[in-house]
């Protein structure tokens, strides 16, 4: 039950976070985690709030360093210390605060940290900005403002610029929390369908929604935590929704719920 | 494909259907010029002309001008890295105070340590001071830089904790002396009779400015068709040169037309001052830094820590390093500052730069920087001097009393912040 697709997987997952705990003064955001990703995969991250999605991914982005636990890349241990090391190890991260520096146009915000330099150390802002529009015609197509900062940007086109940061580095993993967050249906649908395209190009996605539907929609397996501890991963097509709301809010596995509590879920 | 393409985006902007604009605001979407600083530049104009209606014509005299040119010098040079400090969330109150320390120890060393060694007015005694005017400012401005980023003192406290230390160690060097006369040379470097280039070479420098800035404009077109953005019209790229040159020009028409009293050149009267070297040192350094902040990392990343820490944070940028290093710019521009202030009164008194860091961050203000960080501009900050230092000598020209020049300054510092702000609010909204 715990992991029903990895007898199809005879390599290595492309990522797996190992027994991952992290603590703030006493509290344990995330005590004794074991996740993993395979290529081409959506694995979905769900829980209520302060369950320690955010806090266990960010051990995987560099944002954060776990206190104890490995993180493992193609079955090798590797070292994430700062954003950097995860960029390096092509890991992008779509924040859900976005991580845009308003005061700066779009192109400048897609390079932040990798900025295109001339020959001559200087910025290279028209390279940027061709990339940039490169980027943005397969993502946005109705994209144009690219010489505002992104201030001046709906919340549409700021999530946009934060995707199309993530997209341009090929990255081989994602991670996304809480994507659609600022989004209209519109743009939501735009997102999913760019989820899927990216899992056919064999990325491996992790996924962080509060929206349920959307987790049914796009992802292959969902894990779900509970006051920093991970409740187990299910394959999503081997359970309900229901199934995954009892385990998102009372702990228990689809096995030990009872038809009672299910329908005291509704109640 | 790509040439329609770029015609369809080039045909965007006129899309929306709000009614034609008049000529000037067509004059400016065009040429996307900053408004703000064409605010600030009209603001200067109109503080100008007023000046010059109540001093019955005085203030717009080439002798007035060029004397505002050389005084505005020192506090625009340091306004130009206070800029950066504040976009990036910080403020340096020990600016005024650096300022003094570092003019007195070159002072001593040209005055009373360098001539035991190589002679009076020896050909290396300048550079010397010079060079360790600058090392200073930055061993300083970095040490005060480190403290910030390092051991996370609020930068207001460090740098006000530097204000009262660096006037201390000014004091203690001297004993309270003021230190004279300056090295011949370095004298050149404050402007004065010695101190400016004469007309031939500002005339030069006028045209090299002016093909500079043109240059600029034709490499910036040809670099946006390269890759097919959509370009500004002609007609609008022609009108930026033009007023881009005809500003350079007229500037130094003014200052060619500032002769030198008779006692000065030899008994003639028809040798203009032309650019003061202080002025070219502070077109310099505005450019310097200009570069910097829009075409380094360096000054990106600057801008980035000021609009989201967080984000520059998660970009894998070293902000903490990044924070030193503007203390650090800072402190060199206050050495530099340093030269020509003591240059210019050929001595250094203890009281040297007092309260030039309310100047220097007023002038960024009024420049449009904001204090909430990340936005703020170069040439602004050295326009913000200017607006300061017209205001100041133009009230001395019609004699205003001290106090109510004090009084008017602090005024219109809040009134030009207070314009700012609701722009500000008005252009996100």
């Amino acid at each position: 039950m715990t992991q029903p697709s990895s007898a199809e997987h005879v390599e290595p997952p492309l990522v797996e976070l190992r027994r991952i705990d992290v603590a703030f003064g006493g509290v344990h955001a995330v005590d004794d985690v074991t996740v993993n990703l395979y290529p081409g995969e959506v694995v979905a991250l769900v829980g209520g709030n302060g369950a320690g999605k955010t806090t266990l991914i960010k051990t995987l982005s560099g944002a954060h360093r776990a206190d104890s636990g490995a993180i493992l890349i193609d079955g090798e241990p590797v070292n994430i210390a700062t954003p950097r090391d995860a960029k390096a190890l092509g890991i992008e991260t779509i924040y859900q605060t976005l991580a845009l520096a308003d005061n700066i146009d779009t192109p400048g915000n897609m390079f932040l940290g990798r900025e295109l330099t001339t020959p001559w150390k200087t910025l290279d802002d028209s390279a940027m900005e061709d990339a940039t529009r490169k980027v943005m015609g397969r993502l946005n197509p109705k994209f144009t403002n690219f010489k505002a900062s992104v201030s001046s940007l709906s919340g549409g086109q700021r999530q946009s610029v934060a995707i199309a940061r993530a997209v341009h580095f090929n990255a081989r993993i994602l991670i996304m929390d809480e994507p659609t967050a600022a989004l209209g249906p519109a743009e939501t649908a735009q997102v999913a369908d760019l989820i899927r395209q990216l899992k056919q190009e064999g990325i491996g996605i992790f996924l962080i929604s509060h929206d349920i539907h959307d987790v049914f929609d796009l992802a292959d397996r969902i894990s779900v935590m509970l006051q920093g501890k991970l409740v187990g991963t299910v394959d999503k097509d081997d359970v309900t929704i229901d199934e995954v709301l009892a385990m998102i809010i009372i702990g228990k596995l689809p096995g030990e719920v009872t038809r009672k509590e299910l329908e005291e879920l509704h109640g | 494909m790509s040439d329609t393409r770029v015609a369809e985006r080039a045909a965007e902007p006129a899309a929306p259907s709000r009614p034609r604009r008049n000529l000037a605001g067509r004059l400016l979407r065009a040429t996307e010029v900053d408004t703000r600083l064409l605010g600030m530049i009209v603001a200067l104009a109109v503080i100008w002309v007023i000046f010059n209606i109540f001093s019955g014509g005085t203030f717009l005299t080439a002798r007035n001008l060029w004397n505002l040119s050389v005084q505005t010098a020192v506090v625009a040079i340091m306004a130009t890295g206070m800029v950066l400090v504040i976009v990036s969330r910080n403020i340096d109150l020990s600016v005024g105070s650096m300022l003094g320390m570092v003019g007195m120890a070159i002072a001593i060393l040209q005055s009373e340590i360098l001539p035991d060694w190589l002679g009076f007015n020896h050909w290396a005694i300048w550079i010397i001071a010079v060079v360790v005017a600058i090392a200073l400012g930055a061993l300083v401005g970095g040490f005060q830089g480190f403290v910030v980023a390092y051991a996370g003192v609020p930068s207001f406290i460090v740098t006000l904790g530097g204000l009262l230390m660096w006037r201390g160690v000014a004091w203690a060097m001297a004993s309270g002396r003021t230190i004279a006369p300056m090295d011949g040379t370095f004298q050149i470097l404050g402007g004065g009779a010695r101190g400016s280039i004469g007309s031939r070479a500002s005339w030069l420098v006028a045209i090299l400015g002016c093909l500079g800035a043109i240059a600029m404009l034709v490499s910036a077109r040809r670099q946006r068709r390269r890759f097919g953005f959509p370009l500004r019209p002609m007609w609008a790229e022609v009108t930026m040169g033009a007023s881009g040159c005809g500003v350079i020009l007229a500037s130094v028409y003014v200052l060619n037309h500032y002769f030198k009293p008779a006692g000065l050149a030899e008994g003639r009267t028809d040798i203009a001052f032309g650019i003061a070297v202080p002025v070219l040192i502070t077109l310099g350094v505005a450019m310097a830094m200009t570069f910097f902040a829009n075409r380094t990392k360096f000054g990106r990343y600057v801008f980035a820590i000021g609009g989201n820490p967080e984000a520059a944070e998660l970009g894998g940028i070293n902000t903490r390093w990044m924070v030193v290093r503007t203390f650090m710019v800072m402190g060199i521009l206050v050495g530099i500052a340093a030269v020509v202030q003591v240059a210019r009164l050929n001595a250094a008194t203890t009281g040297l730069g007092t309260l030039a860091e309310l100047y220097v961050i007023a002038a960024a203000v009024i420049g449009g920087t904001s204090f909430s960080g990340g936005i703020g501009t170069i040439p602004g900050a050295v326009l913000g001097a200017l607006v300061m230092q017209s205001l100041q000598s133009g009230m001395v020209l019609i004699r205003i009393e001290a106090a109510y020049q004090d009084i008017i300054v602090g005024i219109v510092l809040v009134i030009a912040v207070g314009i700012d702000t609701v722009y500000r609010r008005r252009m996100t909204t």
